[in-house]
């Protein structure tokens, strides 16, 4: 036993290795073709749970005693843009919901426009892609009543949401703003709504007035607030930075259902 | 009997002999296992660091957490850590913690137990669901192999011998005194129990605590949920889980430290372990 290592050394050793390890880890982490095989990871996710889930298998609902008593407000809370504090300002009173791109009738919307479509109301848990959840009622206008109306192109494939708020200025000053996506799975399920009120009362600005997307069967990030234009699309790759969502493009998933 | 095949032809002077004790099915997914654990451990950590606070229930009650990782003001922050309303202070590794810099910034676990080491919940994601995949294939070779060549039977339930002995099973393995002879070839009642609570119970529901965490696995599977009392209790059972796995790992080393490190270690690479010749052996 004599020529094999002492047990310290043999500690030491394995410390000295976790650590390079570690920090091995950090830089293969950095490599696009490993980065791509990981994200296989979330891709297989997404193949089982739409294998699990039907068109109409909802996320629960709750009763309203279990409403969370304070909604953490998350992401953009209150935007800087000029145009949008201009609208808040009149209590969105000229607020025009655009639904355009791949359809065959655009649509131009006021919010009293959509408060007369039929609505839907929903108490469902919200959970943040950091960890934590708070149950919310929704009231909205059911998004696949919309896209009914304006009528999908055959090739339409995705349903892009683009919103008020900047979230930072591009390299050329441009403001760079929140976007979202879901494809049509998602856009016609009876749960996604266009929320226009908040535990029976108008969305306020922190979470996303005057209008915000419900995808219960996903992360928050996927649930863009300050909505003002729906555009139908074959392809997300020419929208922002072309991951299909502002958060996407910041190396998040394009499917949060995990 | 775990051997399946002994070789005498090495037997050296010194009175021991070779044993096969581990099919290279079992020894691969044992390795695989090891890297799953380990990235699925470092990128969990990272991810909760996100939202260092945990609650119970379906809702997370931000006032009232019942554990929770905080940097104050400070210049530089310092780190408190609170546990069920009692707080400590944890600079330096909870809360608050030196990054790549040497600045201390507020993170709840420190920079040398997260994947990545700097902050990034969508790289940790990325890194946990891919291992996270790999550990259930893993899982489920390992488990169709075990039931199908009887390994899992023969390797981890005790027998009726070693369940009435378990009280002297258990003094021997605290005072450290290992068996040998062709008793070393068998786990003992402890090994084998702890492995089967590990494999049969607090992996696969670590796994189905984990994807009670996903929405979309909520709405195809709600029961799931109620099993664990809320999607928040489900995050902090997931947490415990993890740290019962940690504290398993810790003594499974240091157990296989103290009964013959260079031996254990062969045994799972090459599958041969050595043990000694007792008088009651057949040669």
């Amino acid at each position: 036993m004599s020529r094999l290592p002492t047990r310290r050394a043999v500690l030491m050793g394995a410390t000295a290795a976790g650590a390079s390890l570690l920090a091995g880890c950090d830089q293969l982490g950095q490599i696009p073709w490993f980065r791509r095989t990981l994200d296989a990871g979330e891709d297989a996710s997404q193949f089982v749970q739409r294998l699990m889930l039907t068109q109409q298998t909802l996320a629960r609902e709750f009763a309203e005693a279990d409403i969370s008593p304070w909604f953490k407000p998350n992401g953009t809370i209150d935007p800087v843009d000029e145009d949008y504090k201009a609208l808040a300002a009149k209590n969105f009173e000229g607020f025009r919901l655009k639904v355009d791109g791949l359809v065959e009738t655009p649509l131009d919307l006021s919010l009293d426009d959509l408060r007369r479509m039929p609505s839907r109301t929903q108490i469902t848990r919200h959970d943040c892609v950091e960890g934590w959840s708070c149950i919310g009622k929704w009231t909205g206008a059911p998004l696949a009543a919309l896209i009914e109306r304006a009528k999908l192109k055959p090739e339409a494939r995705y349903v892009v949401f683009h919103c008020a708020d900047t979230m930072e200025n591009a390299d050329d000053g441009s403001p760079v703003r929140y976007y979202e996506s879901v494809d049509l799975v998602d856009a016609v399920h009876p749960q996604t709504i266009l929320a226009y009120e908040m535990n029976g009362e108008p969305l306020k600005v922190a979470h996303g007035a005057p209008l915000r997307l419900r995808v219960e069967r996903q992360l928050g990030y996927k649930m863009a607030k300050y909505v003002m234009r729906i555009e139908a699309v074959a392809s997300y790759a020419d929208v922002g930075g072309g991951n299909g969502g502002y958060w996407e493009d910041n190396g998040y998933a394009w499917y949060a259902g995990i | 009997m775990v051997s399946t095949e002994t070789s005498d032809e090495d037997a050296g002077p010194a009175g021991f002999r070779w044993v096969f004790r581990h099919p290279a099915t079992i020894r691969i997914s044992h390795w695989v296992n090891v890297v799953c654990l380990a990235v699925l451990l470092l990128s969990g950590l990272q991810i909760f660091n996100a939202h260092p606070a945990l609650y119970w229930g379906e809702v997370s009650t931000f006032d009232a957490p019942l554990v929770s990782m905080t940097a104050t003001e400070a210049e530089p922050p310092r780190g408190v850590t609170t546990v069920f309303g009692k707080s400590f202070d944890t600079t330096g590794v909870l809360g608050a913690s030196n990054d790549a810099d040497g600045e201390r910034v507020g993170r709840g676990f420190p920079s040398w137990a997260t994947l990545p080491g700097y902050q990034s919940l969508a790289e940790g994601r990325s890194w946990h669901f891919f291992f996270a995949w790999v550990f259930v294939l893993n899982g489920l070779v390992y488990l169709a192999y075990g039931l199908a060549s009887g390994q899992l039977r023969r390797r981890l339930v005790p027998t009726g011998g070693q369940l009435r002995h378990i009280g002297a099973s258990v003094i021997e393995h605290l005072s450290f005194r290992f068996p040998k002879g062709e008793e070393a070839t068998r786990y003992n009642v402890l090994q084998k129990l702890t492995y089967l609570v590990v494999v049969l119970v607090l992996l696969p529901l670590q796994l189905l605590a984990g994807l009670a965490l996903s929405p979309g696995f909520n709405a195809a599977a709600p029961f799931v949920l109620d099993l664990f009392g809320g999607r928040q209790s489900a995050r902090t059972i997931h947490f415990v889980l993890a740290n019962l796995l940690v504290l398993f790992v810790l003594v499974h080393v240091a157990m296989v430290v103290a009964s013959g490190f260079w031996n254990n270690l062969r045994g799972m690479l090459t599958g041969w372990f050595r043990i000694e010749r007792t008088p009651g052996d057949v040669a």
